[in-house]
């Protein structure tokens, strides 16, 4: 019997490898990527939750996560297209137009 | 004791392979590996009995998400990265520590808080019993209906808004 | 009639309001006419509140007229009210009929000045604040009305303000008049503190209650009431200002520096005389005050050029004689020279200004001369005016100084009597010495000047003609000796109520006072007989006996260099300390604390803007660090 914390550890462990992707990639897409990560670890979370505590909701709660993540990668990467063709670049460190 | 087995296998592949998600220069490999890890986790979740978020994972994630993604990648002709760090280096630096600061500081958090809570309607059994899709949508089209409207809802947005942005003229 | 008080300060005001809005739009005929006639209106008020008064019994004289409650505040009340007695209403005729006949007179002499409608503005306002002075039922009107004619003497001695002398003399004397300020409003303060009104009647009538004769706090009060008096009224230590206030237009000379601002000191002694007597030494103090004031004025005035500054000194010396009469006690005879002194000196001022207006501006006494012949108008009220000064019978100098004299041996002592005596002697001296070096001899006129020399215009010499008649018989109301003749001194008399104990020094023998009074007149004589020696018979004398006796020559033609000693150890210091307070406290301290403040937030930004980096990552990173720090504060 696997116990609920060794699931939240792997949700823990995927999440800060999720924020140090974050933090440490150039390119955007990778970035997103992490970020995808994220919401994964999230995800494990819940429906570790919803399995242990006897309860549905986390697993409605996971469909919604979903739906959402999809919603955001669609619009995410259209974004980073309409900027790849102003700048042609995908470089986060040279997107810095709001600098002082 | 396959059960656990099969979760430590699964968890570790999950780990390596996210890792190397972030550490990849190449952002298609960064894709590929990306796809290893959904798998994975999708495994993961048909071990604690949620059949039908396993089949959206795959569906949905690693299907149309991931898809897209190396959609675009190929679009954008990206290439290999040359270094990982450039510029920012302290900041990166700071970054991954901190990373690493927030894993220990949530590792602490479940060491020390008793991780009890209510115990709902729905144990594993009847939920065998039942049928987990059924389940789901029993729930999701009675209790939850507003939301999953609202989501609708939003996807239509998000669809708008994805082709207003990516179009070449608006 | 008395419940009309009120009007008699209120018609100057409304002269003046009339005069600040529309004077500019004005032909010069209606300012000066709007100006002269509400001084008439005052003046005949006051004339019949005078005829009111005199209609009620005499122990019946003293009433007050409460306008409205003008503070209200806990247990202090302070009203616009007028106290109407027989001191009151002297003062307002005086006040107002002087001021009356000045405007007229002004409205020749500055007839041709292109700031005419300023000058009228400012002499109603100042008619105005001098009248609420005399009528003023509580210390806070009085003050206020101090405060204004100061504040109206500025203005119309640095009426001429582009001259940069007249606009320093007009700064000199405010900042001399606030040194005595501060003592007045310290009095005020103990006053309020120990009966907690400031209403004459209520105080006064309070007084002898909670003063004990010769008590520290009423001594201090009186000593700070009087110290405010010297500011004003120009004594010693305070009377700098007076002479150089004469850089101001001659008409304001003689309203304000010889008829009314500066004999408010005196009033103000008179009105507290309940407080002064109550207190031994403050009244010693300014008795010798008075006396030494006028002594050391006068000899000043043997050595003047400048015939304004003369007559300036001159007046320093017989406000002298005035609180040297309040010192001894016989307030009555202080006001009665008061009277007759605002008679005469504005007759002298003016004729003074008359013989400017004919010689172009000419002030200097050595270039004049001679002018007997061109100038009959003003060189015989000039001479009835320096008769009156001098102290000559029938004049009416002569009745008020003489009775002053006389009551300083009697209530005083020889030597008051012996100081006022000598004054007198250099009075008569430096004003006939004025007289014969103006209008006699030979004439030194500069020769452009000399075609230009003329009588003065009728609004100018019937001004001089009233005065000159006001000093010849003004004196007969306070005729001594004969008892019931002397109505002046009768009619204050119930104002003046003395403590029993002075009362016993009153008898002498009639032919002492007759005596006394004829030793006066020979002073008199002995002082016109060296005047006329000096000046007519051999003119180089005076400058023989300025080589022989050097030393005091330079002393008295230098002022005593009092003006230098001033500037040295008060003036130059103050200036120093305020430059100090300027480039130092407010131009580094003040500036810099307000500038660095600023400079810190700019500074501050500057150092901040670096978290906009523009760059996503780096945001993410602050959300990362602020979770990281709130989770680590949760579980520690």
């Amino acid at each position: 019997m696997i116990s609920l914390s060794s699931y939240l550890i792997l949700s823990a462990v995927l999440f800060s490898v999720g924020v140090i992707g974050f933090v440490l990639r150039r390119n955007t897409i990778v970035i997103f990527m992490s970020i995808e990560l994220m919401l994964n670890a999230a995800n494990v979370a819940f429906v570790a939750f919803s399995r242990f505590l006897n309860s549905m909701d986390g697993q409605i709660f996971v469909f919604f996560v979903m739906s959402v993540a999809a919603a955001e990668a669609a619009v995410g990467l259209a974004i980073i297209m309409a900027v790849y063709r102003t700048k042609e670049t995908v470089n986060a460190d040279e997107m810095n137009l709001m600098k002082w | 004791m396959v059960e656990t087995a099969l979760f430590i296998v699964l968890a570790v592949v999950t780990v390596i392979t996210a890792i190397l998600v972030i550490v990849q220069r190449n952002p298609v490999a960064s894709a590929i590996y990306l796809i290893i890890t959904f798998f994975c986790l999708a495994g993961i979740y048909l071990l604690l009995n949620a059949q039908f978020i396993a089949i959206i994972q795959v569906l949905v994630y690693a299907g149309a998400i991931m898809v897209l993604f190396l959609f675009v990648i190929m679009l954008l002709n990206l290439e290999k990265e040359k270094k990982i760090i450039i510029r920012y280096r302290l900041q990166r630096v700071l970054g991954v520590f901190l990373g690493i600061v927030l894993l220990a500081q949530i590792g602490m958090i479940f060491n020390s808080v008793l991780l009890e809570g209510s115990k709902g309607d729905f144990p594993p059994e009847k939920v065998a019993a039942l049928g987990n899709t059924e389940v789901v949508a029993r729930l999701l089209f009675t209790d939850f209906l507003l939301p999953f409207e609202i989501t609708s809802v939003l996807l239509l947005v998000a669809i708008i808004g994805a082709i207003v942005l990516a179009k070449r003229q608006i | 009639m008395l419940d009309y008080v009120g009007l008699i300060p209120l018609f100057p005001a409304i002269g003046f309001a009339v005069n600040l809005f529309w004077g500019r739009r004005m032909s010069k005929g209606a300012v000066g006419f709007i100006a002269c006639a509400v001084i008439g209106l005052s003046f005949l008020v006051s004339l019949l509140v005078f005829a009111a008064l005199l209609k009620l019994p005499p122990t019946g004289r003293s009433l007050e007229k409460v306008l409205y409650t003008w503070i209200l505040a806990g247990e202090f009340q302070a009203n616009v009210g007028f106290l109407i007695d027989p001191l009151s209403v002297v003062m307002m005729m005086v006040v107002s009929g002087v001021s009356f006949i000045i405007h007229i007179y002004s409205h020749g002499y500055m007839h041709e000045d292109r700031d005419f409608c300023r000058y009228f503005t400012y002499l109603n306002l100042f008619v105005f604040f001098m009248l609420l002075l005399v009528s003023a039922g509580n210390f806070l009107l009085f003050f206020v009305g101090w405060e204004g004619v100061g504040l109206c003497s500025y203005f119309l001695i640095g009426f001429w303000y582009e001259k940069k002398s007249a606009s320093d003399a007009g700064k000199k004397a405010f900042i001399v008049n606030r040194i005595g300020d501060y003592g007045f409003l310290l009095a005020i303060f103990l006053i309020f503190l120990t009966f907690g009104t400031l209403d004459f009647k209520a105080v006064f009538a309070a007084a002898p209650g909670k003063f004990a004769v010769g008590s520290g706090l009423v001594t201090l009060t009186t000593l700070l009431l009087f110290m405010g008096a010297t500011g004003k009224s120009a004594q010693i230590p305070l009377y700098t200002w007076l002479p150089d206030a004469m850089e101001g237009p001659t008409p304001v000379s003689a309203l304000i520096h010889a008829a009314t601002m500066v004999t408010a000191g005196v009033y103000m002694v008179a009105r507290c005389h309940v407080l002064f007597l109550l207190a031994p030494t403050s009244i010693f103090v300014v008795a010798v005050i008075g006396a030494a004031t006028a002594i050391y004025a006068a000899s000043i005035g043997l050595a003047q050029n400048d015939i304004k500054r003369v007559l300036a000194y001159s007046t320093i010396s017989q406000i002298g004689y005035m609180f040297l009469a309040c010192g001894v006690g016989a307030f009555a005879a202080g006001i009665f020279h008061l009277m007759t002194h605002a008679f005469f000196k504005a007759l002298l001022f003016l004729g003074a200004g008359s013989v400017m207006h004919a010689l172009a501006g000419e002030l200097d006494m050595r270039r004049m001369g001679a002018l007997k012949p061109h100038m009959r108008r003003t060189y015989w009220t000039f001479l009835i005016g320096t008769l009156a000064i001098s102290g000559i019978f029938p004049f009416a100098g002569f009745f008020s100084k003489d009775e002053i004299l006389w009551k300083a041996l009697t209530e005083g002592g020889f030597a008051f009597w012996l100081v006022g005596a000598v004054a007198a002697f250099m009075t008569a001296t430096y004003m006939f010495r004025a007289v014969f070096m103006t209008f006699h001899g030979k004439s030194r006129v500069d020769h452009q000047v000399a075609h230009h020399i003329h009588e003065s215009p009728g609004i100018m010499t019937v001004p001089l003609i009233i005065l000159a008649v006001l000093s010849t018989i003004g004196g007969f109301i306070g005729f001594p000796i004969v008892e019931g003749w002397n109505q002046f001194h009768d009619f204050l008399a119930p104002v003046f109520v003395m403590p029993p104990k002075a009362a016993d020094s009153g008898h002498h023998a009639a032919g002492f006072e007759i005596g006394m009074m004829i030793v006066s007149m020979v002073i008199a004589g002995l002082g016109i007989l060296s005047a006329y020696r000096m000046y007519i018979q051999s003119p180089s004398l005076p400058g023989r006996l300025a080589e022989r006796y050097r030393a005091p020559y330079e002393m008295i033609a230098n002022k005593y260099w009092v003006d230098e000693i001033y500037n040295f150890m008060f003036v130059g210091p103050m200036v120093r300390f305020s430059v100090f307070l300027w480039r130092i406290f407010d131009d580094l301290l003040v500036d810099g604390t307000v500038n660095g403040v600023g400079a810190v937030v700019r500074g501050g930004s500057e150092i901040f803007k670096r978290l906009q980096t523009g760059n996503v990552q780096s945001y993410a990173l602050f959300i990362l660090v602020g979770v990281v720090l709130m989770i680590g504060y949760f579980l520690f």
